[in-house]
C-alpha cells in the first residue's frame, strides 16, 4: 500500500511540475511575444496597472537574465503564494479574488458530482437487464451525456426561469443581500444554487447511468456470475455481487471524469453568471487579465489533485486488493 | 461525454481479438451492421448532419455567415428558416458554416489524439521495461492534467486563433485515456504465438505493431477514435463558450457564446441558442449510439439474438 501511494504522489508532484512549467513558458515562447503585447495594450487603458504589470514580469521573466533564473524566480514567487495582482479588481492579489470564489465553485461541484455518482450508479445497475426500464434508461442517458453543459444549462434557465418564473438566472445570490451567515441570505443562495446544479447532475448523471449498465451486464456475463446461478443463488445476490466489484471502475471513472466535469461546472457558471471560479474566468479573458487566468489554472490543477488523492484513498478502502499489495489500483 | 474513459472496454478486452479469426471478418461484421438499428440510426444522423455542413453552405448566396442580412431579432419564418440574431445575421447560415467547423474540430483533434494515443500505448505496451515505466507515466500526468484549464491558458495566449489549431491543441491533451487503453490491448496481444513468430522471424517492433499487432485491434481503434471526435467536439464547444473559440468564422459553440453574450435568453430569443446546442447534442449523441451498435457488431458476446 505504501508503495501504492509513493507511486500516486510522484504523479501528482510531477503533474503539479508540469502544470507550473507550462504555466510559465506559454507566455514566455509563445509567438508574438504576448507579453510584450499585453503590457502595452494595458498601458492605453489603465495606466497604473501597467506599471503593475510591467514590473511583475520583470521579477518573473526577468528579460535580461538567463531562462533558468527566470523559471527559478516563477517557482519562487509561487511558493510565496504571490500569484500576481488582478488587473480586473486592480489592484486585490489573484489569490485574494479566487479564494472569495471558490467556496461557489465547490459548493456547486461537490454535491452535483457526488450525488449525479451515487443516482447514475444506482439507475444504471437497476436498469441493467431489464428490458423496458433499460430501453428508457439507455437512450435518456446518451442523450444527456451528449448534451453540452452550458447547453443544458442554458435550456434549464430557460424553461423554468425565464419562462416558469420558479428560479433566478443570473448570479449567486440577490443583488439586495449582502453575503453573510444569516438564514435570510442562504434560502437565497440555495433558491439561485438550484438549477446551475441541476444542469450539472443531470449531464453527469447520464454518463455514470450507462457506464453502471455496462459493467454490470459485464459482471454478469462472467463466470461466478454463471456459478453462482448453476448454484441456484437468487438473483437478487448475484446482483449484489455484480454491483460490488462494477463500482471499482466507477471510482477509478469519478478520478479520470474530474477535468470534464471542472469544465463543465466552468461554463455552467458561464451561463447563470454564479460567482465562482467560472464566471472570474470569463472576466480575466475579457478583461485580458492573465494573472487572474494562470491563477485560475493553478487553483484548478491543485483542486484536480487534491480529489484525486482523496479518490485514491477511497479506491484503497473499497477494494480490498490494494491494502494487501496483490493489484496496484487501477492506474 | 462521460462515457469516453469508461474502463469497461480495458477488462472486456474481448472485442479487439476475436479468438477464432473468421475467414472472412469483413463480411461477417457487413451482415451484422446493416441489421443494427443502433449504428444505421447513429450513422444516418451524423451522415445528414455531415452532408448539411458540407453542402449547406455552398447552397447559401453569401459566404459570410456573419454578416447582417435581414431583419433585427425575427422569429423564424419562410426566408430565415432559423430566424435572426440581435444584429440581423442568419442563423440557419451560422449553423451550417457551424456545423462545418465543428466537424473539422472533431476530425482534427480525434485524429491527432488517435495518432499520439497509438504511438504511445503500442510502443509502452509492446516494448515493456524502461519504455513502458516512462510513457506509462507522461499518460499519467496528462491524464491528471484538466485539459479544458490547459486549454484555457494555450489559447489565450494566443492571439489569431483557427479551427485547426484548436482541433491540434485538443487533440494534442486528450489522448491519454485512448493511449491507456491501447497498451492493455497491446499487452494482452504481444504473447500472442502469431506475435511470436514474427519476431522469430526478424520483424522490427513497428512491422510487429502494425502488420501483427494493430490488425487485430482494429475495430476497436476504429470506436476508440469516434469516442476522441466526439470528446474533442464537446472539449471546443465549451472553449468556443468561455470566448476563446476561432477568431475568424463561426462555429456551433460560438454561437451559443453570442447568444449568451448578447442576452438571447433574457429575451427569450430561442432561436438563437437552441439549434447550436441541438446540433451539438445530435452529433455527439449520435457518435455515441453509432459505436455502441459498432460494438455489438464487432462483439459478438453483445448482439442481441
Amino acid at each position: 500500500m505504501r508503495r501504492y501511494f509513493a507511486r500516486k504522489l510522484l504523479v501528482y508532484a510531477l503533474t503539479f511540475v508540469a502544470a507550473v512549467t507550462v504555466n510559465w513558458m506559454i507566455p514566455r515562447f509563445m509567438p508574438g511575444d504576448p507579453v510584450a503585447a499585453m503590457v502595452a495594450r494595458a498601458r492605453v487603458s489603465q495606466p497604473e496597472a501597467a506599471e503593475a504589470m510591467r514590473s511583475y514580469y520583470n521579477d518573473l521573466f526577468g528579460f535580461d537574465e538567463p531562462l533558468w533564473q527566470q523559471y527559478l524566480h516563477f517557482w519562487g514567487a509561487l511558493l510565496q503564494g504571490d500569484f500576481g495582482i488582478s488587473i480586473f479588481v486592480f489592484p486585490t492579489p489573484v489569490g485574494d479574488v479566487l479564494l472569495d470564489a471558490l467556496p461557489y465553485t465547490l459548493g456547486l461541484m461537490i454535491p452535483s458530482v457526488l450525488l449525479s455518482w451515487f443516482a447514475g450508479n444506482w439507475i444504471g445497475a437497476l436498469s441493467a437487464r431489464r428490458k423496458v426500464l433499460d430501453n428508457t434508461v439507455l437512450p435518456a442517458g446518451y442523450l444527456l451525456t451528449a448534451m453540452p453543459y452550458m447547453w443544458i444549462a442554458v435550456i434549464l434557465a430557460w424553461a423554468f426561469g425565464a419562462n416558469a418564473g420558479w428560479f433566478p438566472i443570473s448570479g449567486g445570490y440577490s443583488l439586495d443581500i449582502t453575503p453573510g451567515w444569516s438564514a435570510a441570505f442562504a434560502l437565497d443562495a440555495l433558491h439561485h444554487w438550484v438549477l446551475p446544479f441541476l444542469s450539472l447532475f443531470l449531464v453527469a448523471l447520464g454518463g455514470w447511468a450507462i457506464g453502471m449498465r455496462n459493467m454490470i451486464i459485464y459482471e454478469l456475463e462472467s463466470d461466478y456470475s454463471s456459478y453462482l446461478s448453476a448454484l441456484g443463488a437468487p438473483q437478487r445476490l448475484i446482483r449484489r455481487y455484480a454491483f460490488r466489484n462494477a463500482v471499482l471502475p466507477q471510482v477509478t471513472g469519478l478520478a479520470l471524469q474530474l477535468g470534464v466535469l471542472v469544465a463543465g461546472a466552468l461554463v455552467t457558471e458561464i451561463v447563470f453568471a454564479y460567482p465562482g471560479l467560472g464566471s472570474l474566468i470569463l472576466a480575466s479573458i475579457q478583461n485580458q487579465d492573465f494573472f487572474l487566468l494562470q491563477g485560475a489554472f493553478l487553483f484548478i490543477v491543485i483542486g484536480v489533485l487534491i480529489a484525486n488523492f482523496l479518490i485514491d484513498i477511497v479506491y484503497v478502502v473499497v477494494d480490498p486488493r490494494t491494502r494487501t499489495g496483490m493489484a496496484g489500483g487501477t492506474s | 461525454m462521460s462515457t469516453l474513459p469508461d474502463p469497461a472496454p480495458e477488462t472486456a478486452a474481448a472485442p479487439a481479438a476475436p479468438s477464432a479469426p473468421a475467414a472472412k471478418p469483413g463480411s461477417e461484421w457487413l451482415h451484422y451492421a446493416v441489421r443494427n438499428p443502433k449504428l444505421i440510426i447513429g450513422a444516418a444522423l451524423v451522415v445528414i448532419l455531415l452532408a448539411l455542413g458540407i453542402a449547406g453552405p455552398m447552397l447559401l448566396d453569401n459566404d459570410n455567415p456573419n454578416e447582417y442580412v435581414g431583419p433585427q431579432a425575427a422569429a423564424p419564418d419562410g426566408t430565415y428558416w432559423m430566424g435572426t440574431t440581435t444584429f440581423g445575421q442568419d442563423v440557419y447560415a451560422q449553423f451550417v458554416h457551424g456545423l462545418r467547423s465543428t466537424f473539422l474540430v472533431g476530425v482534427v483533434g480525434g485524429a491527432i489524439a488517435a495518432v499520439i494515443a497509438m504511438v504511445v500505448g503500442f510502443l509502452a505496451g509492446y516494448r515493456g521495461g524502461l519504455v513502458d515505466e516512462v510513457l506509462n507515466m507522461l499518460t499519467n500526468i496528462v491524464l491528471v492534467l484538466p485539459a479544458l484549464a490547459v486549454l484555457l491558458i494555450i489559447n489565450a495566449y494566443m492571439g489569431v486563433r483557427s479551427v485547426a489549431v484548436q482541433g491540434l491543441f485538443i487533440g494534442l491533451t486528450s489522448w491519454p485515456w485512448a493511449a491507456r487503453a491501447i497498451r492493455a490491448q497491446t499487452f494482452s496481444l504481444r504473447t500472442r504465438e502469431f506475435v511470436d513468430l514474427a519476431r522469430l522471424s526478424g520483424s522490427g517492433t513497428w512491422r510487429i505493431v502494425f502488420r501483427e499487432i494493430a490488425p487485430n485491434m482494429s475495430s476497436y481503434l476504429f470506436m476508440m477514435f469516434i469516442l476522441l471526435f466526439g470528446g474533442s467536439i464537446l472539449i471546443a464547444s465549451s472553449l468556443d463558450f468561455i470566448g476563446l473559440g476561432p477568431t475568424e468564422g463561426v462555429s456551433l459553440g460560438l454561437m451559443l457564446q453570442s447568444a449568451q453574450q448578447w442576452s438571447a435568453l433574457q429575451l427569450g430569443m430561442w432561436w438563437w441558442f437552441i439549434p447550436p446546442g441541438a446540433g451539438i447534442t445530435a452529433i455527439v449523441g449520435a457518435l455515441y449510439v453509432a459505436n455502441v451498435g459498432l460494438d455489438e457488431v464487432f462483439n459478438p458476446k453483445l448482439r442481441e439474438s
